[in-house]
């Protein structure tokens, strides 16, 4: 059998473009594509006939090492995936290993509010660099700057909380890297009563731009029934109107002891599932994330307030041996559903597979559909909604 | 629970060969399906009013290791409006050989999202898919040789005299 032939297919289909036709290369240094992605298009004069991506240029084979490290050992890789949500990947797959282990239930509440705390603070930075980086893409230069004033704020914080700015490590399996330093909750109630001011400065800026809406606002159109055959989820799937969130489908760790709304897309302005409702889930879900993190802080100074003889390693398991088993894990991280599939063979602390699914990986698998007969200005816009991140679309 | 619906549609449908074992003692119940039915089943199981498996979470290649000579595609089949969850498995004997890959029917016509995932299985496990419309490699560059995820992989010295270095 020749396996090579879908490859001479597509050789054959770019050497053979018409003369009115351009292939066009945007990327893998463009900053548009948001990391190394390179997109190769069929032009006609401004028209893009379509769009072939090629992946691949961060990639380090995530799996392989995952194979070769015990479950510990796996997390800081986690981190690396999707490096501006890492505690969101990290508690992702500590959950997994726990439910392997049967220890779910056996985690105090306060490392879960932490848990929760931290992942909710990391999703407020991932979507702001999102929002951010969009404006910029389509050419607003100042909520770019502020976006990333607000995030330091965030980044200082999980900092002080894990030792390292983006790549935490932080969310062990049974518990945490440490307890939150003292006066840590305090923060969080003190940036989000700075935040919130700054995110009304910034929708008045972006948000009801006539600009941003003329750019963005009924540009990319996808349907509902083409995202969810293309595997988009996360704000993608809840852009184009759905109102699905693992967080509340799945309930996980403390989220259904937490009040909180999932924003979807209504279309006030442009269509449901443009990119302008996109972006508008974003700004949305950060506004429930601060509500997450009022309703943690509450719970960490109150109820399950910090002891002396607290210790969040205390059920953390010294070596860790699920029985032999196959386990898939979903949660809802800032771009959509990331998943975890584990095959465990029961003797060793390593996996003996582990497959990440990652969100950016499918929701950046729709772009060929959605942008066939845009113009190239309008599929920089595209690329800026879908929010990838390249690190764990390679992985 | 949705493995026994899921169990008696797929029978009722395609006969008792179509199921081949099941595993109840993992944390998620999982059929193993016969090879050949794979894609049919997934159609099935996608437009059934009982179970809408309309969204495909995850689509997993696997090498069941040197000694089994076996590989196999796990799926997991999720129902946004029913909210129920099964997985899917497929296996194949295999004798490794790179000239003879495992070739598996391709469910990239139920869900556009697998055929991302198939090149990616393709891509690193050397797994084929029969009727995919564009199996190319998808995260290693195309001129490369072997299959990463191999349990039995050895690292090339060089790749366009570029020394890799590990």
């Amino acid at each position: 059998m020749n396996y090579q032939e879908a490859l001479t297919r597509y050789q054959h289909k770019i050497n053979s473009v018409s003369s009115e036709e351009m292939v066009l290369n945007l990327g893998p240094q463009h900053p548009s594509t948001h990391g190394v992605l390179r997109l190769e298009l069929i032009t006609d004069g401004e028209i893009v006939k379509e769009v072939i991506p090629h992946l691949g240029y961060l990639h380090r084979c995530f799996e392989k090492h995952a194979e070769a490290l015990n479950y510990a050992q796996i997390i800081p890789y986690t981190d690396r995936m999707d490096y501006l949500a890492s505690m969101n990947n990290n508690h992702a797959f500590v959950m997994g290993v726990e439910r392997m282990l049967g220890i779910e239930n056996d985690i105090p509440k306060r490392v879960e509010y932490i848990r929760v705390l931290v992942c909710e603070l990391n999703r407020i930075a991932s979507h702001l660099i999102a929002v951010g980086t969009y404006g910029i893409d389509i050419g607003a230069f100042t909520p770019f700057l502020w976006c990333f004033r607000d995030r330091e704020h965030i980044m200082n914080m999980l900092e002080w909380a894990s030792g390292a700015r983006m790549l935490y490590n932080y969310i062990w399996v049974g518990g945490l890297f440490y307890d939150v330093p003292v006066g840590f909750e305090e923060r969080c109630q003190e940036f989000v009563a700075y935040f919130k001011p700054k995110m009304k400065e910034l929708n008045e800026l972006l948000t009801d731009n006539q600009i941003f809406i003329s750019r963005t606002a009924n540009v990319g159109i996808l349907p509902l029934d083409v995202a969810i055959n293309y595997g988009c989820s996360g704000p993608m799937l809840r852009g184009s109107g759905l109102k699905y969130d693992l967080r509340r489908v799945d309930e996980y760790s403390v989220y259904p002891e937490l009040d909180f709304e999932i924003p979807y897309a209504k279309g006030e302005i442009g269509t449901v599932g443009d990119c302008w409702n996109r972006y508008k889930v974003r700004i949305d879900e950060i506004a429930e994330s601060l509500k997450i993190i009022e309703q943690c802080t509450e719970k960490l100074t109150k109820e399950h307030k910090r002891t002396p003889d607290f210790d969040p390693r205390a059920k953390a398991p010294k070596k860790i041996v699920p029985k032999a088993q196959d386990f898939y894990i979903r949660s809802e991280n800032p771009k959509g559903e990331i998943g975890f599939y584990f095959i465990a063979d029961g003797k060793s602390d390593k996996p003996f597979r582990v497959k990440a699914r990652g969100p950016s990986f499918s929701n950046l698998s729709v772009i060929p559909e959605i942008s066939k007969g845009v113009m190239i200005a309008d599929l920089v816009a595209i690329i800026g909604s879908i929010d990838i991140v390249l690190g764990e679309v390679d992985r | 629970m949705i493995i026994d619906i899921v169990k008696e549609i797929l029978i009722a449908k395609f006969g008792d060969e179509v199921i081949i074992a099941e595993e109840r003692s993992h944390l998620q119940p999982a059929l193993v399906i016969h090879p050949n039915f794979i894609s049919d089943v997934c159609l099935t199981l996608r437009d059934h009013p009982e179970t809408w498996f309309d969204f495909l979470s995850s689509l997993s290649g696997i090498d069941y290791g040197v000694e089994q000579k076996k590989f196999g595609v796990v799926y997991h089949l999720s129902s946004i409006i029913k909210n129920h969850q099964i997985v899917l498995k497929v296996m194949l004997e295999n004798d490794r050989d790179e000239n003879n890959l495992p070739v598996f029917k391709s469910v990239s016509t139920v869900w556009k999202t697998a055929e991302w995932h198939e090149r990616e299985a393709f891509d690193l496990l050397g797994i084929y898919f029969e009727n995919h419309p564009d199996l190319r490699r998808i995260l290693l560059p195309d001129d490369w040789e072997g299959y990463p995820l191999r349990k039995d992989y050895k690292t090339a010295e060089r790749y366009h005299q570029i020394k890799i270095d590990l």
